[in-house]
């Protein structure tokens, strides 16, 4: 998993892991360099892609098991996320990205968990940053397409405030509209998979240092960390399954509130 | 004994967020429990309130390692 911090643990005491742990450049090096994360999600977007037409390859009226797994995911996102949040009226043109972020998000997620490759590729920034691009571009497109530049921005403002609050108001919905939307939900996602990485790796190489390299009370307290390294990566599966469905229900609500009629 | 004080500051400032989320899942519970068929209503609702009160944890760690080598 992380084996420069396996080699520091042998010079002296135990290295705690850092941020460093996450930049694993594999093919050249610097702002170009082709890393771990990058080759994960090249990885998934095959795997997507692969498994999504498998499923739906010869589509019958009494689905066998792929087509029903398949239909599974695409109809949790399609009724409880689009449809519910967005409203039956446009929700069918917001499907392919919907279901697009849930399944690469959680794909991506998973993989942070899953011996051999074992890197959420979420916990570096600029996968996140970059779903989220799209999801801004969307966004502030529909909402502009749908009523024009004017009554987009003046839509911001909740009808019904006394005069004198409306310009304040107007200033906060604007700011979390353009900015604090899209930072937190991008971060939101980053934060999880980073943090829970980490806490991971802590857990992990602490044990394998007090197993190998510690006295004999250090040896016995390894158990529990062990244990503890056990019942993270579970909590680790329940965050991702979390954090790819709530990803793709801010981004719903997003689109919503950017099409709806009054704030 | 070295370390950066970045990181025991996010330890305090998750307190908030665990409270608010505490919170959020309390009133959820006690809605489900009086009125079970609101649940999937309550349950969208929910989500979304912890998520808001996440945003404020995830900021703090992310800022405790922005800071961390000041």
């Amino acid at each position: 998993m992380s084996l420069p911090l396996l080699a520091a643990a042998d010079e002296g005491g135990f290295t705690s892991p850092s941020t460093d742990i996450f930049w694993q450049p594999l093919i050249g090096s610097g702002a170009f360099a082709i890393t771990r994360p990058a080759i994960v999600f090249a990885l998934t977007a095959v795997l997507v892609i692969v498994l999504l037409l498998a499923g739906t390859k010869r589509l019958a009226i009494v689905p066998g098991k792929r087509q029903m797994a398949v239909e599974a995911v695409y109809g949790f996102v399609r009724n409880t996320l689009a449809r519910d949040i967005i409203g039956s009226k446009d929700f069918r043109r917001f499907i392919p990205l919907l279901v697009t972020f849930f399944t690469v998000i959680l794909v991506n997620n998973l993989w942070g968990v899953i011996p051999p490759i074992q890197y959420p590729t979420m916990s570096r920034i600029a996968f996140p940053l970059a779903l989220t691009i799209m999801l801004y571009l969307t966004y502030h497109f529909v909402g502009i397409k749908r009523k024009g530049i004017g009554r987009y921005l003046s839509g911001l403002v909740p009808p019904g405030l006394p005069k004198p609050i409306v310009p304040l108001v107007w200033v906060l919905e604007f700011a979390s509209v353009v900015l604090i939307q899209p930072v937190t939900i991008t971060l939101r996602l980053f934060g999880n998979m980073f943090a829970g990485h980490l806490i991971l790796v802590l857990f992990i190489t602490g044990g394998e240092y007090m197993l190998f390299h510690g006295g004999f009370g250090l040896k016995l307290l390894s158990v529990p960390t062990f244990g503890m390294a056990f019942v993270l990566t579970l909590f680790e599966l329940f965050v991702e399954f979390l954090q790819a469905y709530v990803y793709t229900m801010l981004a719903a609500t997003f689109i919503a509130s950017a099409l709806a009629d009054e704030h | 004994m070295t370390g950066s004080l970045a990181i025991v500051g996010y330890g305090l400032s998750a307190i908030g967020p665990g409270i608010g989320i505490g919170l959020i899942f309390a009133a959820y519970i006690n809605g489900v429990a009086r009125q079970p068929e609101a649940r999937g209503m309550l349950q969208s609702i929910a989500i979304l309130g912890f998520v808001l009160a996440e945003a404020l944890a995830i900021f703090g760690i992310a800022l405790a390692f922005v800071f961390q080598g000041e």
